[in-house]
């Protein structure tokens, strides 16, 4: 076995170990990170924990993801990034799988339908707390709580994607115009800045 | 052909997967009611299994939607298109912009971005709502009791900061003594 096979199974593996913690977001796997990545194997600093942490989040996809694909990317490569995803995908895959598997199994059965006629009305309580977990960050002017407004009742006429597109060309736009109109411009809610310090406020938005 | 709908959805899905989770819900049962693979409120079931395992939301429910359309191969194919977009995306940032976040474009993007996710989760927690009865203000035991369900998971999450996992076994255990 060469070094570089050894390398990428353990970056495999660290993932691997990881990633069950992953629930209510990826931002749980903060703490973990730093024993495993930071202070045991030494592939990085806690200064790059936190920039891998703020970068994840402007790449599509789950901060779990993409953080763990970085570092892996970081410490070995492309196939270091393949390796680390494999790693932090691989455990949840199966455990929300074999759960899918046991729910159709006993699908049906009076008391589990009970049971989930409650859950459903909770699901909706942490999507409505979710909402409140990101617009803590988001929401921090007049423009950014317009945008969200306009969002939600776009919503019920034009399909998501063309909604996200949007959002983002109103984000470009308004501050561009804010620039030219010689408005003070502020990009970011100020506790925001170091969002991945805070992993609070992210707790529960199930990213 | 099943697979080849999970494919495209989900690997479109992945592109614009911006703040992940719940956000990514609307899109999901934009596809699930198209191409008729579940009702909104069996959606639901699949959101609340996701979020009671590790793992992120909406790669989650996809699997779980998957599963649900075409079996293993069904959950293996929605798996790997969520994933790729990332990956790909991931690897490209990583060899060529690792500033990216600190451009002022991409900046003035997420500047609209984050609010617009925000929508996205408003917008998901108002169709769950509206299909799973809990806009029905008819003042029988059912839906009073449902709205109480509601109030009390809201308060457990924000008051007394419980683990979402806990609140909907917790949840669960108060559906059977009602409901069953």
């Amino acid at each position: 076995m060469s070094g570089e096979w050894t390398k990428l199974w353990q970056l495999f593996w660290t993932f691997f170990k990881i990633s069950p913690v992953t629930f209510g977001g990826g931002f749980a796997m903060i703490p973990l990170i730093e024993r495993e990545i930071v202070e045991k194997r030494k592939w990085l600093d806690n200064d790059d924990v936190t920039e891998v942490f703020a970068l994840s989040q402007s790449v599509p996809g789950a901060v779990a993801i993409n953080s763990a694909s970085f570092i892996g990317h970081r410490v070995g490569g492309v196939r270091g990034a393949l390796a680390a995803m494999f790693g932090v995908s691989l455990p949840t895959f199966i455990i929300v799988l074999a759960l899918g598997i046991s729910y159709f199994f006993i699908h049906g059965n009076p008391k589990l339908e009970a049971a989930f006629v409650s859950i459903r009305i909770t699901i909706v309580a942490i999507i409505v707390y979710a909402a409140i977990q990101t617009a803590r960050t988001a929401i921090f002017d007049k423009t950014t709580f317009l945008i969200m407004l306009a969002g939600v009742l776009v919503l019920f006429f034009i399909h998501p994607v063309v909604a996200i597109a949007l959002g983002a060309i109103a984000g470009v736009i308004s501050i561009f115009l804010k620039r030219k109109l010689g408005y003070d411009v502020q990009l970011k809610h100020d506790k925001a800045k170091d969002s991945a310090n805070n992993p609070d406020y992210f707790m529960g938005a199930g990213i | 052909m099943v697979l080849w709908e999970l494919f495209h959805t989900f690997f479109m899905l992945g592109f614009v997967s911006f703040g992940g989770g719940y956000a990514m819900i609307p899109l999901i049962e934009t596809a699930a009611t198209k191409y008729g693979w579940m009702t909104t409120e069996q959606l639901t079931n699949m959101v609340a299994i996701a979020g009671m395992s590790p793992g992120p939301i909406a790669a989650n429910s996809a699997i779980l939607v998957g599963y649900s359309a075409a079996g293993v191969a069904g959950a293996l194919t929605s798996a790997v298109a969520i994933l790729l977009p990332a990956i790909l995306l991931v690897i490209l940032v990583a060899s060529f912009f690792m500033k990216l976040h600190h451009h002022p474009i991409v900046e003035a993007m997420f500047y609209g971005l984050k609010p617009l996710v925000t929508s996205l989760i408003i917008f998901a927690a108002i169709k769950f709502a509206q299909s799973n009865g809990l806009a029905n203000f008819d003042f029988t035991f059912h839906s009073i009791s449902l709205l109480l369900i509601f109030g009390l998971s809201l308060f457990a999450l924000m008051k007394l900061r419980w683990n979402p996992v806990y609140v909907i076994i917790i949840s669960g255990l108060v559906g059977i003594a009602l409901y069953s």
